[in-house]
Formats: C-alpha cells, structure tokens, sequence
C-alpha cells in the first residue's frame, strides 16, 4: 500500500519535471528575438548569412516539434544549454552555486520550524495571553514585511549599527580560513541572510502550530491521556504537539517553493553566492539560458522536496488515506 | 447595514481602512501636490530628513524623497490593484466552468493549480517579466498569471458545493443557460470567500511588486518604493531614510490591506470567524 503510493507520487513528480519542461520551452519563446539575435548582437555585427549560419548551428531553422524535442532531449540529459555571457555551460554554473543555496535554505528551515514550534506551543498553552497576543502581532508584522528590505534593515542594526556580524558573502575574503575555523567563519556569515529568511516562515509555523494545537488539546484522546494520569508535560508533549505537527509537514512542503522565491532576494541584498545571486546577474545581463536553467532546477528541487514531505507526512500520520 | 457594523466592529479593520484611504488619497494627490514629478531635482543629495523643506529628506540624486514617495503609492496600489482583479477574473472564469461542470476540464484545472503550488512562482515571474520587457503591463500580467490559480481554486470549491443547490435547480427546471445559472445564481453566493482571498492578494502583490523593482525588473521610467530602496542601497550606510522610508510604506500599506482582509473575511463568514 505505502510502496504504491510512493510509486504514484514518484510518477507525478515525474508528470511535474514534464510539464516543466515543455512550460520553459514556451517561456523561451516570449524571449524577444531568438538566440541568433541575442548572439550576433553581442559579437557586434550582424549580416544575413551570419544570422543565418548561428540558426542552422542552434537548429533555430527547424519545424518547432523538433526543436522541441531537441530542447527536451537535452534537458532530460541535463543540459541546460550554454550561457550567453560567461560561455560556460548553464548546468555547470548551477551546480557550482545550487550548495551554498541548499545551505542557507536549510538553515533558514531549520531556525523557522524550531523556533515557529517553540513560540506556536507557548503560546497556545495560554491562549489569550500577553504572550499569545506578542505571537500574533509578529506574525502579522512579518507577512507585511518585504523580505528584501527586512535583509537591509539587519544589515542596518547588526552589521553597521551595533558591528556585531559581517554584513554580505559567505565567508571573509582573503582570509583562506581552513577547516573548523572556516566553519565558524561559515556559521557567522549565514546568522543574518538565514535569520531574515526564517522569520517570515517562523512566524507562520507559530501560527500554524498554535492552532493546531488549540484543536487537538480539544480532543478525547487527550482527555484519555489525562484521566490515566500522565503528567501535563508528558501529554503537551507526546499527546498534543505529536497530533499538532502534522498539518505542519505538509505545510512545510508547501511553501518550498515560496522558500526559493525568498531566498533569490536575501541572497542578492546579502552578495551570498548562491542561485539567487546568479538569477539576478542573469536578469540583469539578459543571460537568458541562465535564467530559463534556474526556473527549470528549482522547480525541480521544490517538487523533490515536495515529495519527501508527502512521504514524511504518510509515515508520521498512519491513518492518512494514501493516493489521494 | 449588518456588514459594515460587522466590518467596523474590529479595531483593526477601522485602522486598516482609515491607513488605506490616506493613501489612497495621497497617491491620487500626488500629482496635483508635486507638479514636477518624483524625478525632479529639489537639491543636495542625502539631505537628512527635516531639512529646509525636505520633511522626508532626501535622496541618493538629490530628489525630494517625499515626492517619490507619495508617486510610489501610485504604482503599488495600481498593480496591487489591477493585478488582483486580473487574477481575479481569471480565477472565476476556469474555476467556475471546473466547478460547474467537473469532469476532465475540472482534473485539467485541478492539475493545472497543483503545477502553480510546486513551481517557484517568483522565480517564473522573473522569468515572464524579464523576456516580455519590464515595464508596468508586464509586471501586472506576470503577477496576475501567476496567482489566478489561487482564486480559481477557491472559486471551484464554492461551485462544487453550490451546483446541486435547490435553488440551482430550481433555475434549471425554469429553463435558464448554464452561462445564466453560473453568472446570476452560483456566482453572486459564491462571492464571500472569493473576497476574503482576493483582499490578501492586494498585499502579496504589492510585496511582489516592489521586490521585482528591486531586483531591477519593475519599470524603469516609474519611481515606485522597491525602486527607491534599488536605487539607495549604496547609500543605506550613511543615509537610512532612503531605505527605511520607503520599506515602511511599503510594510504600512500591506498591513492596512492585510487587515482590511481579516475583517472582510469575518464580516462577510460570520460563523467561520477565526
């Protein structure tokens, strides 16, 4: 039963890198003008023929179902194409930058479910308190707040006012720190992008795991639990937070994708090298390979993790009906 | 009127609503109050505000940051605006027809909505904006394609549930068009939810729109607040007006939208009040 669902879910992943695929083959064609274009205009000069040389090169020529299948092809081979600026293969500069941006949305996730589990279970151990209230005024502050500009203000405060932490990057330049030295160079330049990046999710797994909570500590196995005698704790912890949290995994794989949107903007205020930096060059230098090669691996990367959480989800919660 | 004593019987909601007036009022005023426009040069540059003349100071060129501040109001509550009722539009009309009629265009749409959960949804409207040229028309279109799928789910669950109805019924046996049954039936009782989600759709987008013109994708003839912070980021470190000042309209707006939204949605659902 659970192989086949995960069978099921492996194909619909499978159904998404499609659909992907043939909606990016489609995005290239709102590109205005085609790579010739874009090409001969870089090299400067553009006659017929040598328009005509560079779309018999790019199989621009053909009817579109072949380009199409070309384009699918390569892609399914993972060849992204090659940039128009660096002239690099596009596959090649995602790679190089796609850890550091792993790294910092795990942080980022990290910080968020802790810290969102933590305050959302306070706060709905006394519903209506001072506390509670504090929980809900953040959150609704941080849904209002620009990400990008919420980055500034840290840089703001904690690297320029109180120079408490590195302002941009990933590591110090020039300072070839190795080993556990160039980790804890590593953790403090993370400390700003990755808390800017949690706080909107950590204010909204408050939300999510304070509500959750109010409703399962309504429940009868909680009272059950409580009639047996087990301790407050014992049932806030094993009996209500247990229940409460898994709205919060599928929750958590839902907005992977709203993850990868906010991480291209704090990257780019923080210089952090990772795909988002690199999305903006690629907008900002009409690199437009690069550009489609992004949309395609995070799409990618979001319906994988999309995937994990459904499985998590079917294991933490055993009733769930699975093939849905 | 019950809905607006409703409306108007939470704190939040009176502030939200009078915040969004005054800036409404300030964006349509702009250009009658600032003649010149927000790119005219008042003086020396990075003038602290409270500077003779300059309430808000000003910025990195010398430019009135007030005035670019009441025209970047403007910009946010246009696409905000049209933005969502684009979306909204497109919503009704897939989600109705999935939810009136379901079978296969109703699994196509559901499919359809599942693919805009999954993908990245900035990361494409960087994309869509950036190869249709940014410019204002784009960055409403990018915003409106990318959140339609939002409104024609909810639009679809409300179909769902209200097509077998007996007063649809009832229109049926009289003899009344699908197209009748869908627009003066189904739809006006299907309206509650799809304002409540249409009010938060505001907010989002103007968060969109400011962080597109941030990344230098908004228009580039426009002054709107994300391309006022772009454009002060090599000041941010001696001068904070010129970022901090447009991020909190930025922030304030939003907010206002955001708890219009909640008292909406609590006026128009009494019983499912959060």
């Amino acid at each position: 039963m659970k192989l086949r669902y995960i069978a099921a879910r492996l194909v619909k992943t499978v159904l998404v890198a499609i659909a992907v695929v043939v909606l990016s083959f489609f995005l290239i064609r709102l590109a205005p003008g085609d790579a010739a274009t874009v090409m001969a205009g870089q090299s400067g000069f553009a006659d017929e023929a040598f328009m005509k040389s560079l779309r018999a090169e790019y199989g621009l020529d053909q009817p579109m179902p072949v380009q199409f299948w070309k384009y699918a092809t390569a892609v399914a081979q993972g060849d992204l194409g090659t940039s128009y600026v660096r002239g690099q293969k596009v596959a090649a500069i995602i790679l190089e930058r796609l850890p550091n941006t792993l790294l910092l949305d795990a942080f980022a996730l990290v910080v968020a479910a802790a810290g969102g589990i933590w305050l959302g279970s306070a706060a709905a151990r006394r519903p209506g308190s001072a506390g509670d209230s504090a929980v809900t005024v953040l959150s609704m502050l941080f849904y209002a707040v620009p990400q990008f500009w919420l980055g500034m203000m840290m840089v703001l405060v904690f690297a320029v006012w109180l120079a408490w932490l590195p302002p941009f990057g990933i590591e110090t330049m020039g300072a070839d720190y190795t080993g556990l030295a160039r980790v804890g160079d590593i953790a403090q330049h993370i400390i700003l992008p990755g808390m800017t990046l949690a706080l909107y999710f950590l204010a909204s797994y408050a939300r999510l795991t304070r509500t959750a909570m109010i409703e399962v500590a309504d429940r009868d196995f909680v009272k059950t639990a409580r009639a047996k005698g087990i301790s407050e704790r014992q049932v806030a912890r094993r009996h209500i937070l247990r229940n409460a949290l898994i709205p919060l995994v599928t929750y958590a794989g839902l907005q992977a994708s709203i993850l990868v949107g906010g991480s291209v903007l704090v990257e780019n205020v923080f210089s952090w090298p990772g795909i988002g930096t690199l999305a903006y060059e690629a907008v900002k230098t009409r690199d437009n390979p690069v550009l489609l090669g992004i949309f395609i691996v995070t799409a990618l990367l979001v319906s994988l993790f999309n995937l994990i959480t459904d499985i998590a989800y079917s294991i933490a919660d055993p009733r769930v009906e699975l093939g849905r | 009127m019950n809905f607006a004593r409703r409306f108007f019987s939470r704190p939040t909601a009176i502030l939200g609503f009078a915040i969004f007036v005054a800036i409404v009022v300030i964006a349509l005023a702009a250009p009658l109050i600032f003649a010149r426009g927000p790119f005219n040069i008042v003086g020396m540059p990075l003038l602290p505000p409270g500077a003779p003349g300059l309430w808000a100071g000003s910025d990195v060129l010398g430019r009135d940051m007030m005035v670019g501040l009441a025209y970047g109001a403007r910009i946010s509550l246009l696409v905000g605006v049209t933005s969502t009722l684009c979306a909204v539009g497109l919503g009704i009309f897939f989600g109705a027809i999935a939810g009136y009629y379901g079978g296969v265009v109703d699994d196509l749409l559901m499919r359809f909505t599942e693919f805009f959960q999954i993908i990245p949804s900035f990361v494409l409207l960087m994309v869509l904006v950036a190869f249709m040229q940014p410019s204002l028309a784009s960055t409403v279109i990018g915003i409106a394609l990318i959140s339609w799928p939002q409104v024609a789910r909810v639009v679809r669950g409300e179909f769902l549930a209200l097509r077998s109805h007996e007063f649809v019924e009832a229109a049926r046996v009289l003899g009344m068009r699908d197209a009748g049954i869908i627009f003066t039936q189904i739809l006006p009782n299907a309206l509650p939810p799809i304002v409540a989600v249409s009010s938060m759709m505001v907010g989002t987008a103007i968060l969109t729109e400011s962080a597109l013109s941030f990344l230098g994708l908004g228009d580039p003839n426009l002054l709107s607040w994300g391309s006022m912070i772009e454009g002060a980021r090599s000041a941010m470190w001696v001068a904070w007006w010129t970022t901090v000042l447009p991020g909190l309209s930025i922030m304030v707006t939003v907010l206002a939208i955001n708890f219009i939204g909640d008292g909406l949605n609590d006026a128009l659902n009494p019983r499912r009040g959060r």
